[in-house]
């Protein structure tokens, strides 16, 4: 399990430098240390949270969104029809719920199909680890600045320390 | 409070001419439809971020903005149907307060680009509800002088500012943005960042 402390480094040595986004448990832990670090402002909604990110990049910030996958829903259309064709890069950092149908009901349909539907609107993924944290970083990066559109890191529960509720 | 009669509102154009007389470098965020078609019409510059989809991002692009580059004024031109979508990021500005956003929405009750639909703004004061919400400066005018005088007003004030124009249904003829997205893209940032 990785400490939110070295995941939040670990982005920041690549550059992210602009938070935002609505809460999930599995990135509690995450919240909590970017609050800590006064780098994290939260939206009320997924869209809005990636329509903040587009206007952050616009002026100079290398911008990452967190949300639980049910927020790819809510933010569906501007990543549509603003970042893909705009050609506007962020980082979503979205959690896994609904993973090998191991949740409450409401995560289990886009738990299933999440990693398809990413495919479908051909936004890059990739499924953190513990193990591979540094390349999982470093090709984030990469696929952000080669490819300017969203690219989205999956955390799935227990792979970065959380906070209690 | 009481307008003037519907005969004589302005049209959103009218409006929007009188406010880019008084825009310098300001960067400009503006809503999907036929508002960045006129925009863009009425005095296309660098600064300028046309919307051609993404409906109700407006606030939400223009507040990231705002954050990102503090020292520079923000100015977003949004419409009623637009703010409806998303209420919710009255209340992240209203929470967050940032000085150097001036949110400009010019409501017509329709939404015009489609078939002039009507709205929920007619019910709704938008002016009402950016107050609540937190907004430091909140004002709704109907005239260009006042529009002049809000918006010069809110250019010399800490935000956030919220000017409500009300304007008539007329749609202004303007093409399509002949842009590429992603030239637009290129454009802005280059010219805030």
């Amino acid at each position: 399990m990785l400490e939110a402390d070295d995941f939040v480094k670990g982005l920041q040595d690549i550059g992210f430098d602009f938070f935002t986004g609505v809460p999930d448990t599995i990135l509690g832990g995450i919240i909590a240390h970017l609050t800590e670090e006064r780098i994290y402002t939260p939206a009320v909604r997924e869209d809005e949270a990636v329509a903040m990110a587009a206007g952050a990049y616009f002026g100079g910030k290398v911008p990452a969104v967190l949300m639980q996958n049910s927020g790819l829903g809510n933010a569906l259309n501007v990543l549509e029809s603003l970042n893909l064709i705009y050609q506007i890069p962020c980082l979503l950092l979205v959690s896994w719920r609904g993973f090998e149908g191991k949740d409450a009901p409401e995560h289990l349909v886009m738990g299933e199909t999440m990693t398809t539907l990413l495919d479908t609107i051909k936004i890059p993924h990739r499924t953190l680890t513990a193990e591979t944290m540094t390349e999982d970083l470093q090709w984030t990066a990469k696929t952000f600045m080669e490819q300017r559109i969203p690219v989205a890191l999956l955390l799935k529960k227990g792979i970065v320390k959380t906070v209690q509720p | 409070m009481i307008g003037p009669e519907e005969g004589v509102m302005q049209s959103r154009a009218q409006a929007m001419a009188a406010i880019f007389e008084l825009l310098t470098d300001q960067p400009l965020i503006v809503c999907n439809g036929f508002p960045s078609r006129e925009a863009c019409k009425l005095r296309d510059r660098d600064q300028n971020f046309y919307m051609i989809g993404s409906m109700g991002a407006t606030a939400g692009i223009g507040l990231g903005l705002a954050l990102a580059q503090p020292e520079k004024t923000v100015v977003v031109f949004d419409g009623d149907g637009n703010v409806l979508m998303s209420l919710g990021t009255l209340a992240t500005i209203g929470a967050l307060q940032p000085k150097n956003l001036i949110h400009v929405v010019f409501d017509n009750e329709v939404y015009g680009t489609t078939g002039n639909q009507p709205t929920y703004s007619r019910m709704v004061g938008l002016d009402k509800v950016a107050r609540a919400a937190g907004y430091m400066n909140v004002e709704r005018v109907w005239e260009k002088e006042d529009i002049v005088y809000e918006f010069k007003a809110m250019l010399a004030d800490s935000g956030p500012s919220f000017l409500l124009i009300k304007v008539n249904e007329q749609l202004e003829e303007a093409d399509r943005i002949a842009l590429a997205p992603q030239e637009l893209t290129k454009r802005f940032k280059q010219s805030v960042s």
